[in-house]
């Protein structure tokens, strides 16, 4: 995914704010009259306790609660509800509840079936038959078949359809994607064909063993083509739009909130529990926090640095748990990047000068890791190799820092002046801060510190105008290549210009192989000899959640939940 | 008088279309596009993007074809951040939003800014005029960032009297904090402006005739001094009200109201252009025509101004 989201410090992709933001959640408690009445006039409160409401857990016979809902807090509205057309996280919570792909996640990020009842790979990773289950309908009660899947991924890369996601499908592998993209092939060359009804194959370009992985997210829902047809843009609007997942689209007030109830005709919409969920747009975090305590929201994130100390008041309420996205410092390799960063020395001098013990134990407070890696830890069968420097203490990598400095002729006499820019923020610029404060008292590094506002800063990064910049990176699918194949030559992430031939080869390699692991380990190795960029800290996702919901996806580091696994239980709040 | 207002509406037209074209100069001048993210679009799917928007063609191309859209279609166009809605059906579902909360603002500023500006006036140098001083005083300096935050914590959290944010259709419980948070630093304003300009209208000679006349004071203010004193508020009123009306990025982003003041600072951020523009022309033309309304009132309220 393009940018980290997490509920921590950063700035969404497409909904940007200038602001110090994040993510929520919550419910409507009758808890006064105004309230009460509000909430029961507008939010529909009066239709949420269904009877079908079963009173235990089938499964864990806790206790439920009779009223079955779910309010989250959304920093933001979603762009957009068109699955292909989506590139928001948020816009993908909804999305979730709304469709559902050939494979879902559960709660600890496995792979489930979804549509798919199951499926096979074959020729070397580079084709895969799904076998779709034939009591999948739509909310309309349309039966859920193959066509819906090919229709779908077409628009995905149909460049009338102009889907700015559609690089997802092409990184993929789905046969002919670019192609069609360019325009050079119709729509109907997309490497994905309905066999029969329920047996859907797609044929990939190159060996893509996790595909399946990928098909969980949004851009490859199937989309119901006669309400595309009949609506155009205005398919999404609730009403209109028909959905496959176990939720249909109730109520949507752009920038207020949206409201999603059950879908009858969902296949497995007798084990779901939850009855409504409403993302409330909470743009202000603070402010969000506050309606979280006030019983608006079940859901909220918790602003930067104040983790310990709500860890500490409500302990069962507060939670951290990795997120899939690592923070860290690109370096500008080319011509137009300062000279001496050419010289692996100063590199790796200024990374290992930097202590990230400081960053995450007294700025950001939330759990953070310290990174070494490029990976993030927490990311599916990758077990990454220590780096030797992780494994010093700080003051030995401060004197091993130090003589590599002066080995390349750079010191306290002879000092280096540097630019790191950043994208407004003040967690940003705290980090920034205080890196600059390391290198000066360490290396006698002189940094230019510069903010620029989002899209400015990424043309600037673009354009290599820095010698270092901060940068983010979130994994789109749970799976080591989504990190490292960012610092191979050809990748469009690769801003710094790193370029290994070594490391092309082994991501080369790597798609063909059954255990690429070892050439993982090689990738990271080289980028942390070469010191390609300055790995900070793997990221978590901090937020509050109300101790009475239930089934959250602790497991699950790309913090896909799914509504339909969640439930309320009676409690004594 | 009906010369002068045509003349007005005359000259609005092309203020109106310089505002268009430097805005929309300025929003192309700007880094970035409204497609720079932080993963690369491959140069396919850019140049599709680019086409279906028209972001192609030359800039004078697509600033006539952007009017010409507006003046035959009244079609702002689609926006680029929104995929699923046209910046029409944006600004007709935050437009009302905006416009119910700020003009129930405006219209608590006025009544409660006169009031405490004349009060003030009147009974000049007691304890009313350094309340009305103290209050008006302590109101500005709560700007509505603040105010904001304070009045949810006291009124949602503390005393659990009202919803923390959400607008619901506009029902009254979900009016009240937005409503005073955006109208306290206004009523401060209007205040202190009608106050000043009160004790100055009290102290010309007109005033001390009538009074020397022996009419009661009460009627002296109410008749005679009122309609002057409130001249310079009625000029502070015009960019006031478009001011209010037009929105709020604040209100919107603490109490999630959904108005249209948001899109101001989002749709720049995302390079929306579309809605960048629609939002600009909006406050253009509500501005161009308050500020005649006000050019109007003023006549009416100064026979001695003549157009």
């Amino acid at each position: 995914m393009q940018t980290p989201s997490p509920d921590h410090c950063e700035n969404p992709n497409s909904t940007l704010h200038p602001f110090d933001f994040q993510f929520i959640s919550g419910e409507f408690r009758l808890r006064n009259h105004l309230i009460a009445l509000a909430a029961a006039a507008g939010l529909g409160i009066g239709a949420m306790a269904q009877a079908d409401t079963p009173s235990h857990h089938p499964l864990t016979g806790e206790e439920l609660s009779e009223t079955q809902t779910f309010t989250y807090r959304m920093l933001d509205e979603a762009p957009t509800l068109d699955p292909q057309l989506n590139q928001d996280s948020e816009g993908f919570d909804i999305l979730r509840d709304l469709f559902e792909g050939l494979m879902n996640q559960d709660p600890n990020g496995e792979l489930v079936p979804g549509v798919a009842e199951r499926f096979a790979s074959s020729n070397g990773n580079r084709t895969f038959t799904f076998h779709l289950r034939d009591n999948a309908k739509w909310s309309n009660g349309d039966p859920v078949t193959t066509r819906d899947f090919v229709y779908a991924w077409r628009r995905a890369v149909d460049p009338a359809v102009g889907s700015p996601y559609a690089w997802y499908v092409e990184l993929a592998g789905v046969m002919n994607a670019s192609a069609i993209q360019a325009g050079d092939m119709p729509p109907e060359a997309l490497g994905v064909k309905a066999l029969d009804p329920h047996t859907l194959q797609v044929d990939l370009d190159r060996p893509v063993p996790y595909f399946a992985e990928m098909t969980t997210y949004a851009t490859f829902f199937p989309t119901h083509r006669p309400t595309i047809e009949a609506h155009g843009i205005a398919w999404t609007r609730p009403g209109n739009l028909v959905s496959n997942g176990a939720y249909v689209l109730a109520e949507h007030v752009p920038n207020e909130y949206h409201a999603r109830t059950r879908n009858p005709h969902y296949w497995d919409n007798e084990s779901t529990i939850v009855e409504r969920v409403t993302g409330l747009v909470v743009n202000d975090e603070h402010q969000a926090l506050t309606r979280y305590f006030a019983d608006e929201v079940d859901r909220t994130g918790i602003p930067a640095g104040q983790f310990p100390n709500l860890k500490e008041q409500y302990p069962d309420q507060t939670h951290s748990m990795p997120a899939l996205c690592t923070y860290y410092y690109t370096i500008n390799h080319t011509e137009t990047g300062h000279p001496a960063l050419r010289d692996r020395r100063v590199r790796s001098a200024l990374s290992y000068a930097f202590d990230r013990d400081i960053i995450v134990s007294s700025l950001l407070k939330g759990g953070q890791a310290p990174a070494y890696n490029f990976t993030h830890p927490a990311t599916a069968g990758f077990d990454p190799t220590v780096p030797d420097y992780a494994r010093m203490t700080q003051a030995e990598r401060d004197e091993a820092a130090r003589e590599l400095f002066a080995a390349a002729g750079y010191g306290p006499e002879n000092p280096l002046q540097l630019s790191l820019i950043y994208n407004t923020s003040e967690s940003h610029k705290k980090i920034a801060t205080v890196a600059s404060q390391m290198w000066k008292q360490k290396l006698g590094v002189d940094i230019k510190l510069s903010n620029f506002e989002w899209k400015t800063y990424l043309v600037r990064r673009k354009n290599q105008e820095f010698d270092l910049s901060r940068a983010g990176w979130c994994g789109d699918y749970n799976e080591a290549s989504t990190f490292l194949d960012v610092m191979t030559s050809s990748s469009g992430a690769n801003d710094g210009k790193f370029m290994d031939a070594r490391v092309d080869e082994l991501m080369e390699q790597s798609r063909t192989l059954d255990d690429p692991t070892p050439n993982y380990r090689e990738v990271e190795a080289i980028l942390a000899s070469e010191m390609a960029m300055i790995p900070i800290y793997h990221y978590t996702s901090v937020f509050m959640l109300k101790p009475d919901i239930r089934g959250w996806p602790f497991g699950n580091v790309q913090n896909n939940w799914y509504s339909k696994d969640l439930y309320r239980v009676k409690s004594a709040r | 008088m009906l010369h002068y207002t045509l003349k007005r509406i005359a000259i609005a037209v092309p203020t109106i279309l310089i505002l268009i074209v430097l805005s929309f100069a300025l929003m192309h001048s700007a880094p970035g596009s409204p497609f720079t993210g932080e993963r690369p679009l491959p140069p396919e799917v850019l140049a599709n993007l680019e086409a279906k928007y028209g972001l192609d063609r030359s800039f004078p191309e697509q600033v006539a074809r952007y009017v010409w859209r507006i003046v035959t279609d009244f079609d702002f166009g689609p926006s680029y951040s929104h995929h699923d809605r046209t910046v029409n059906e944006i600004i007709a579902q935050g437009f009302p939003v905006t416009l119910t909360y700020g003009s129930l603002a405006f219209l608590f500023s006025i009544l409660a800014g006169t009031g405490l500006g004349i009060a003030a006036a009147v009974y000049r140098k007691t304890w009313l005029d350094s309340l009305a001083v103290g209050v008006s005083v302590g109101a500005q300096v709560l700007p509505n960032f603040i105010m904001a935050p304070i009045l949810v914590l006291i009124f949602t959290l503390w005393l659990g009297w009202l919803p923390g944010g959400g607008w619901q259709g506009g029902q009254w419980p979900y009016l009240i904090m937005p409503v005073i948070a955006l109208a306290t630093s206004f009523m401060a304003s209007i205040a202190r402006i009608t106050r000043s300009s009160m004790i100055e209208t009290l102290n010309s000679d007109f005033i001390l005739t009538a009074r020397s006349k022996g009419l009661p004071f009460r009627q002296v203010v109410i008749r005679h001094a009122m309609k002057p004193a409130l001249l310079p508020v009625i000029s502070y009123l015009g960019p006031t009200f478009v001011g209010l009306i037009t929105g709020s990025v604040v209100i919107d982003i603490y109490f999630s109201t959904g108005g249209i003041g948001q899109h101001f600072v989002n749709a720049a951020i995302n390079r929306d252009y579309p809605l960048i523009m629609g939002v600009t022309i909006l406050i253009g033309i509500l501005t161009v025509l308050f500020n005649l309304l006000v050019d109007i009132l003023y006549v009416w309220i100064d026979p001695r101004i003549r157009y």
